[in-house]
């Protein structure tokens, strides 16, 4: 029985081994030295365990330790997303830690151990290996945000990045304990069967909207969005990057899968709840990011309203919602990739810098990167036929289907507000004055790589999205029963 | 050739693939070589659409030349014409070449430039072609983003004030009709266009917000598609975006943007509203029709007061886009036949317009009247030419601009004659903006020290002005070819309009009989 159990979490505990071993050996060996090797493995193990558990997927669910661990096609396709953009950070980051002697052999063991985390998250059949996925992921990022000791804006990321992230995970916990208390049980299983049985009771819903509190602020949601900006701007723009991909994905995933797995039966109670955070989601990151000239805070709030339209997704309850909120944080996930490539690429004598203005007529002298850019850009503001679009067009019509036709008539014209800022960085790249100084020529092969690849993507996919919409609609199809 | 259609709608992208991929250097050879490729590619565009309308059969009114495919999330690749596409086509094809020629003094980022309107034209093409909703939307909101560029990179001073009102104003309207588009999916359960108009969508009262909407999701729907394609038109009160964007784009843009891009609006309609949501339509048919006859009394007003050339077609184009709406709301062959045409005269038309104004805006970079006046002396081919399209756009009878403008003027006088009567002052007021314009610039003696070394039209300038000037007599002396093209399709869509609102009458009637009589029980 055993051993049928640690067949299901293989990957996991093959990640878990390998930073654990690595962290040991680095530490009596070479220490920073070993930095660059670490990075390059981690990534390579990363994508190599994306791939085996891309292949593995038969549709089949396997279930392991009594219901704390759950494999199925859900939580599959999460985890490929999750590893393969975690992957894809640590190599763009490389260069730019390097350079600036950030790049401790910790980085990618933490970002790996952050990654089992996640894996935890996705796959949770309780609340206890819930909480344990969200902490273990949660602490590796609270120590990489706060990598620039001698910074005082990292560590105080950091710092705001731990108290919050705390007082969110004691809302959870907190959550987690009145469920338990009403539900007799931490298993999504039992819970589910107390909460289709009858009537929602007092003490469940509170546990779920604490519950729905805690992860709302993991996916960085309005109203517990405070900490994005802070985190976002204070930390290592390659942590920034990793911030803004991978454990988003699994907030949201843990999000859907809490929602449908455990409190299945009372989709008309958190849908509202939902629903709303979702709006004021759209509507806070369409607004606030107005202001802003220093493009990581700006790609915080965008973030947040991104976050709002993924929930729309969820807010529809459905099949079809979690199909479009699986696809929405695909499409996410690759245009940011895209994105922090070119923000880590924006440096003027080799130093970084985070002021838009400093892009002004950034298209004379780099037009294919500024191309590149302006797609991407067109893409998160939702413009067809960039991919972009798609995501949009699938979580309106999940709404719509599911009878919100007021949250997708207020998405959209938030989507309008928000396509401001984007157009505001197209319109400095390319219809400035003649700048006096600028940003450095070049930049490393490998951003320029990862720039060019997500643009192309955000063009070609407008033929059939590489397929990831089958796939994406076999995983949903899992969890939503 | 079974997908001629999309060999038209890709070879400009195809043209501006290879332009973005394998033309290196910035240097004048480059440069001319790029505006060689997108010339060729454009007037082969020309070409090969000569065979859409070849092949196209007159008597069929339903779709042509389909092709299809599948695409992702259950909607279709599809593409086909029928009459009241086919020439609209036409009109795109035909002008993107002129409007390449009328490009060649650019001298900034020119491989950008043709890649642009090479794109632009892909786009446009594909507006007028798609039979998908879907895919309408894609073509419809992506020409967006290179006229968002055009207007941006080589406007004039005040660009980035009009290429950021003209983006989010017509993104704003867009996105309520892609609402629209999601609900009429999930209603229809299908996004086919031709399956969609013969689909009958609810008009049951429903209430909003506590407020009954009489159509129910017919008028809901027909709202939004109305916020889309009203603000594309421009109509009244929602046309300020378009003075400022004709005003800052460089001369090529306005004339894509006066002969094309505001063409998408009235195709929608006839597309989309009419057919689709025919009680929606009714309910609201009043409401467009002073609209449009306030946007054509207003912006003539407006018009007569302008100091920049510019502006001053732009608000003309305004007033005309009021004679084609109300045209198409008239619902009657004749009313919607004219607005057809008014179209796409008003296309040559303006379009030359535009292309007059840029020809002196390169001599003296500057669009002030006040800065003109007695180029007839220095110029005359160009006063000719001039005079020759201000008369087309004043309305003369002989000029294509006539039988547009008395086509739904006889349209709308049949389904409303107070809006008539009203709409008919517009054409006197046209006559003396326009009139009192040309006055202005080219008549008079040339006092103005500036002008005395002007050079009149170059020999690439008149080969402009040719076709342009061609194709507005023909279509003024002798439509029949264009009204036999369009009739059919325009006589189906006028039948099945009349026969869904007449069931929807009854189905009212009934209902209402029938109320008093449950009540009584």
């Amino acid at each position: 029985m055993i051993q049928a159990d640690l067949n299901v979490i293989l990957p996991e505990i093959l990640l878990a081994v390998f930073a654990m071993l690595a962290l040991v050996g680095a530490a009596y060996t070479d220490k920073d030295k070993l930095g660059p090797m670490l990075v390059w493995a981690t990534s390579g193990l990363l994508i190599a365990l994306a791939i085996w558990i891309g292949a593995s997927g038969d549709g089949s669910t396997r279930v392991a330790f009594n219901g704390l661990f759950v494999d199925d096609g859900f939580s599959r396709f999460a985890k490929v997303v999750i590893l393969l953009s975690a992957a894809a950070v640590l190599m763009m980051g490389q260069d730019y830690m390097a350079r600036r002697g950030l790049l401790r052999f910790e980085y990618p063991l933490l970002v790996a151990l952050s990654a089992v985390g996640m894996m935890m998250m996705v796959s949770a059949g309780d609340l206890m290996s819930l909480y344990m996925g969200l902490e273990l992921q949660s602490l590796a990022l609270y120590v990489v945000a706060s990598l620039r000791r001698d910074s005082v804006k990292s560590t105080e990321a950091g710092l705001k990045y731990f108290v919050l992230g705390s007082l969110s995970s004691g809302l959870l916990l907190y959550g987690a304990s009145l469920t338990y208390g009403y539900a007799g049980t931490t298993l999504f299983s039992g819970i589910i069967q107390t909460v289709s049985a009858g009537e929602l009771s007092v003490g469940l819903l509170f546990g779920l909207v604490f519950l729905i509190s805690g992860l709302a602020f993991k996916v960085s949601a309005v109203p517990f969005h405070m900490w994005t900006p802070d985190v976002y701007e204070g930390a290592p723009t390659p942590v920034t990057a990793f911030f803004a991909t991978a454990p988003k994905v699994a907030a949201m995933a843990l999000f859907a899968r809490l929602l449908h797995d455990a409190f299945g039966g009372a989709a008309a109670e958190w849908g509202q709840v939902v629903a709303l955070i979702s709006v004021l989601s759209m509507f806070l990151g369409a607004f606030a990011a107005i202001g802003q000239r220093n493009i990581k805070r700006l790609m915080a709030y965008s973030s947040i309203a991104h976050m709002g339209f993924a929930l729309m997704g969820l807010a529809a309850g459905s099949e079809l919602g979690v199909q479009a909120m699986l696809i929405y944080m695909t499409i996410y996930v690759t245009m940011n990739i895209g994105t922090f490539a070119f923000i880590l690429s924006m440096e003027r004598d080799g130093a970084p810098v985070t002021d838009i203005t400093a892009l002004n007529m950034y298209s004379k002298k780099e037009p294919g990167r500024a191309l590149a850019m302006l797609v991407l850009l067109f893409s998160l503001a939702g413009v067809p036929p960039l991919v972009g679009f798609f995501g949009k067009l699938y979580v309106l019509r999940a709404a719509y289907d599911a009878g919100l036709a007021w949250l997708a008539v207020a998405g959209v014209v938030a989507s309008v507000i928000g396509s401001f800022y984007y157009l505001r960085i197209v319109y400095l790249m390319y219809f400035g004055d003649d700048a006096d100084e600028g940003l450095d020529a070049g930049g490393s092969p490998v951003l320029w790589g990862f720039l060019m690849a997500s643009a192309f993507v955000m063009v070609a996919g407008v033929v059939n999205l590489f397929g990831i919409e089958g796939a994406a609609a076999a995983a949903a199809a899992t969890l939503v029963r | 050739m079974d997908n001629l259609l999309s060999i038209v709608t890709f070879l400009p992208a195809l043209a501006a693939l290879i332009l973005a991929l394998f033309l290196r250097g910035g240097d004048k050879a480059a440069d001319r070589n790029a505006k060689w490729l997108s010339l060729i590619a454009t007037s082969a565009t020309f070409v090969i659409s000569l065979f859409i309308l070849a092949q196209f059969d007159r008597t069929n009114t339903g779709f042509q030349m389909v092709e299809s495919a599948d695409w992702l999330l259950g909607l279709q690749y599809k593409l086909g014409v029928d009459g009241i596409s086919v020439l609209f086509v036409m009109l795109t094809t035909f002008i993107m070449p002129l409007v390449i020629a009328a490009s060649w003094h650019i001298d900034t980022r020119v491989k950008e430039y043709m890649i642009a309107f090479l794109l632009l034209e892909t786009l446009m093409l594909g507006v007028f072609m798609a039979l998908d909703l879907v895919l309408f939307y894609l073509f419809f909101e992506a020409g967006l983003i290179p006229m968002f560029l055009i207007i941006g990179i080589w406007g004039g001073a005040n660009r980035i004030y009009a290429s950021f009102k003209f983006f989010l104003y017509t993104f704003l309207g867009s996105v309520l009709m892609l609402v629209a588009m999601v609900a009429m999916a999930t209603n229809a359960g299908t996004t086919d266009i031709p399956t969609l108009m013969l689909h009958d969508f609810s008009s049951e009262t429903i209430s909003v917000l506590g407020l009954p909407v009489v159509g129910g999701l017919q008028t809901m729907m027909f709202l939004a598609f109305f916020a889309s394609f009203a603000v594309k038109m421009p109509m009244w009160p929602v046309h300020t975006w378009l003075p400022d964007a004709h005003v800052q784009a460089p001369t090529a843009g306005s004339v894509v943007l006066a002969s094309i891009l505001l063409k998408m609006g009235g195709y929608g309609f006839l597309r989309f509203s009419l057919p689709m949501f025919p009680v929606g339509a009714d309910v609201l048919t009043p409401l467009v029709l002073w609209m449009s006859a306030i946007a054509i009394v207003y912006t003539s007003l407006v018009a007569l007061v302008q100091e920049d050339m510019k502006k001053l077609i732009a608000y003309s184009s305004v007033a005309h886009m009021g004679y084609v709406t109300m045209g198409i709301f008239a619902g009657n062959q004749q009313g919607i036949d004219g607005a057809i045409f008014q179209m796409l005269s008003h296309g040559f038309i303006s379009g030359a317009l535009f292309l007059c104004v840029g020809v002196i805006y390169d001599r003296m970079h500057t669009r002030d009247i006040d800065a003109y006046g007695g180029l007839v002396n220095r110029m005359p081919a160009y006063a000719l030419i001039f005079m020759f399209f201000t008369m087309a756009n004043v309305g003369l009878p002989g000029t294509s601009g006539f039988v547009g403008e008395f086509l739904t003027l006889m349209g709308i006088f049949q389904a409303n004659t107070w809006v008539a009567a009203f709409a008919t002052s517009g054409v006197i007021l046209s006559a003396a903006y326009a009139l009192w314009l040309y006055r202005r610039v080219v008549m008079g003696d040339l006092i103005k020290e500036s002008l005395r070394s002007i050079t009149d039209m170059t020999r690439r300038e008149k080969a402009i002005f040719a076709p342009l000037v061609v194709m507005t007599i023909w279509m003024g002396v002798y439509p029949a070819p264009i009204l036999d093209r369009i009739g059919p399709s325009v006589a189906a869509l006028v039948s099945e309009y009349d026969t869904a609102l007449a069931a929807a009458h009854s189905a009212t009637q009934v209902a209402g009989n029938a109320a008093p009589a449950a009540a009584e029980h």
